[in-house]
């Protein structure tokens, strides 16, 4: 297949520092080829900023094959733009018309505040995850294989669907009310689907969900968006999931 | 949140086996309504009820602004360019703004129905019939009273809302029913001044924003209804494609049969 190049316009948020005001500034990028990812592109953009001596465009990435979950722009005005089940850097310019204007936005959420240009502080994910995240393991040497323990291979399926979640927040970014709930959940899910995960699943719920809490992501109210948008095609079960457990935890526990 | 919206569902549909009383015509009709009315307000269990809705509402209503609050505040700067129809569905988006447009319906609507039943200074006439004693031209007005029996209107006086006393010796000789059914008939009907109620100019004006109100619960249930389910971890491959079906259904189908009741009166009365 013959690769075409495409001329765009791009509309992207600069902002030098934190706590500096930031603004939509145009670009033009000419000779575009559609076979380069997002993130190639915004290379050559910088490439040309560079040869202008201007200031290149900060922005997250980190495998480019779409595990990391470090990359993350609302492209568009959706999460890792218009393609669906994708990260932006599988997110390919064969997706764009040849003149089309397309708007780079940082995740907006109060907690995710943006730290340079294109690029946010998503250390929030990492204090929910310390919050409970993990099943705690006896490292004397006597670890039992995981595998001697029998689980059901529909659970096993689910477990590892929700593990799938690489964090990069397009769940929080597209949620009208900067939720995190499919993120939680599905930290919540792929440990309490497992026997492994069981025996913290009471605290593990309430920590996590608590942690959320503070740091300052909104309530859900089923909206749907973040599975829509999310790369890894997170359930929305997983939610329902962790309202159960919530909800179970919250009534039985004694604190 | 999810408790106090799925009760308030029933309690629409409570409502609205009661009001589709008013499709019901002549006295039979307007009887049966005024009992229903007398019964409404005269029965234990429906004031726990009642008091359970009202208390509902102002939970949920104060849940729903802190909640809306909240998530606000989880987005301080919004993007420069959004296109959230692409992954969600507007009425989902808008609970807040719908909630508050049914908020201040319902203190209309208790302003002027409840209101009026229960505390309106001036008292609310009594359920009347016209007869003409056999063979005579003559009208004649009877109350009819919660014993089932009539007493004349003409020599007797109403005292507390609705006692009827013999006034000469100041005895009670029976209770009247108030007649909400003319209330409501007068309130949304074109040109009919109902039993001692005058008629509304402004009843068209009425039906059209009581037929909105109607449409802004529908999209409001249209969301809610199976998000309640999910907010309480309701979700199963065989069950949830059910629930929804049933949210749609009744988003669409409560909502316009409320809708249709003042349609209706206008239309024939
Ligand atoms: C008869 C009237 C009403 C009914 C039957 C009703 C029903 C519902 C239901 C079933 C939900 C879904 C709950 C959930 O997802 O957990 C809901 C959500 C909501 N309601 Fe209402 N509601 C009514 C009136 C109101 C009023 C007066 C307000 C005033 C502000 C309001 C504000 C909200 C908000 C903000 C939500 C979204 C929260 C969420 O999805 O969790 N509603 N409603
Ligand atoms: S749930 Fe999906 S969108 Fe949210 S952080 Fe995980 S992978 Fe990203
Ligand atoms: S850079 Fe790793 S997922 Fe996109």
């Amino acid at each position: 297949m013959a690769s075409k190049t495409i001329n765009i316009n791009l509309k992207i948020w600069r902002q030098k520092n934190a706590n500096a005001k930031g603004s939509m500034e145009t670009y033009k990028l000419d000779n575009v080829s559609t076979d380069s990812s997002f993130l190639e592109m915004l290379d050559q953009l910088n490439e040309q900023l560079i040869n202008e001596r201007q200031e290149p465009i900060a922005f997250d990435h980190d495998c480019r094959e779409g595990i990391c979950g470090m990359c993350s722009l609302f492209i568009n005005g959706e999460a890792h733009g218009p393609d669906r089940a994708v990260t932006t850097c599988q997110l390919h310019m064969r997706k764009f018309k040849d003149g089309e204007t397309i708007y780079v936005e940082p995740w907006r959420a109060k907690a995710f505040p943006v730290i340079k240009d294109l690029v946010v502080d998503r250390s929030a994910f990492d204090r929910i995850q310390q919050a409970g995240g993990f099943v705690s393991v006896n490292t004397s040497g006597r670890t039992m294989d995981a595998n001697a323990i029998p689980i059901p291979k529909h659970d096993a399926d689910k477990a590892f669907e929700a593990a799938a979640c690489i964090g990069c927040g397009a769940c929080v970014a597209s949620c009208v009310n900067a939720s995190a709930m499919l993120f939680v959940s599905a930290k919540v899910s792929q440990m309490a689907l497992l026997p492994q995960g069981k025996v913290e699943a009471k605290e593990r719920v309430l920590n996590m969900v608590r942690t959320m809490d503070e740091e300052g992501f909104g309530n859900c109210t089923n909206t749907g968006a973040c599975a829509v948008e999310c790369p890894k095609e997170i359930s929305l079960d997983n939610i329902a999931r962790m309202n159960r457990e919530f909800l179970k935890a919250a009534v039985t526990s004694e604190a | 949140m999810a408790l106090t919206g799925l009760f308030l569902c029933t309690f629409l549909i409570g409502h609205l086996l009661g009001n589709l009383q008013l499709f019901a015509g002549g006295e039979e009709g307007k009887r049966a309504f005024n009992e229903y009315g007398y019964f409404m307000s005269h029965n234990i269990f429906i004031k726990v009820l009642s008091y359970t809705t009202y208390i509902s509402i102002l939970f949920h209503a104060i849940d729903g602004f802190l909640l809306a609050f909240q998530n606000k505040k989880a987005r301080p700067v919004n993007y420069a360019y959004n296109k959230p129809s692409a992954n969600s569905a507007w009425a989902s988006r808008s609970m807040a703004l719908l909630g508050s447009i049914i908020l201040i319906f319902i203190c209309t609507h208790m302003a002027n129905f409840w209101w009026k039943a229960k505390y309106s200074s001036t008292p609310m006439p009594l359920h009347r019939v016209e007869v003409s004693a056999p063979g005579s031209e003559q009208k004649q007005s009877l109350y009819l009273t919660t014993t089932g029996s009539f007493l004349p209107t003409e020599g007797l006086v109403i005292k507390h809302g609705t006692q009827i006393y013999a006034p000469e010796v100041n005895l009670k000789v029976g209770e009247g029913y108030k007649d909400l059914h003319s209330l409501t008939v007068a309130f949304f009907g074109h040109d009919k001044s109902a039993e001692g109620f005058p008629a509304n100019e402004f009843a068209l004006l009425a039906v059209v924003l009581y037929a909105l109100a109607m449409l802004t619960l529908s999209f409001h249930l249209w969301h809610g209804f199976s998000s309640a389910f999910q907010s309480l971890g309701v979700r199963h491959p065989k069950y949830t494609p059910f629930i929804q079906a049933l949210g749609k259904g009744f988003a669409v189908i409560v909502p316009m049969a409320f809708a249709s009741i003042p349609i209706f009166l206008y239309l024939t009365k």
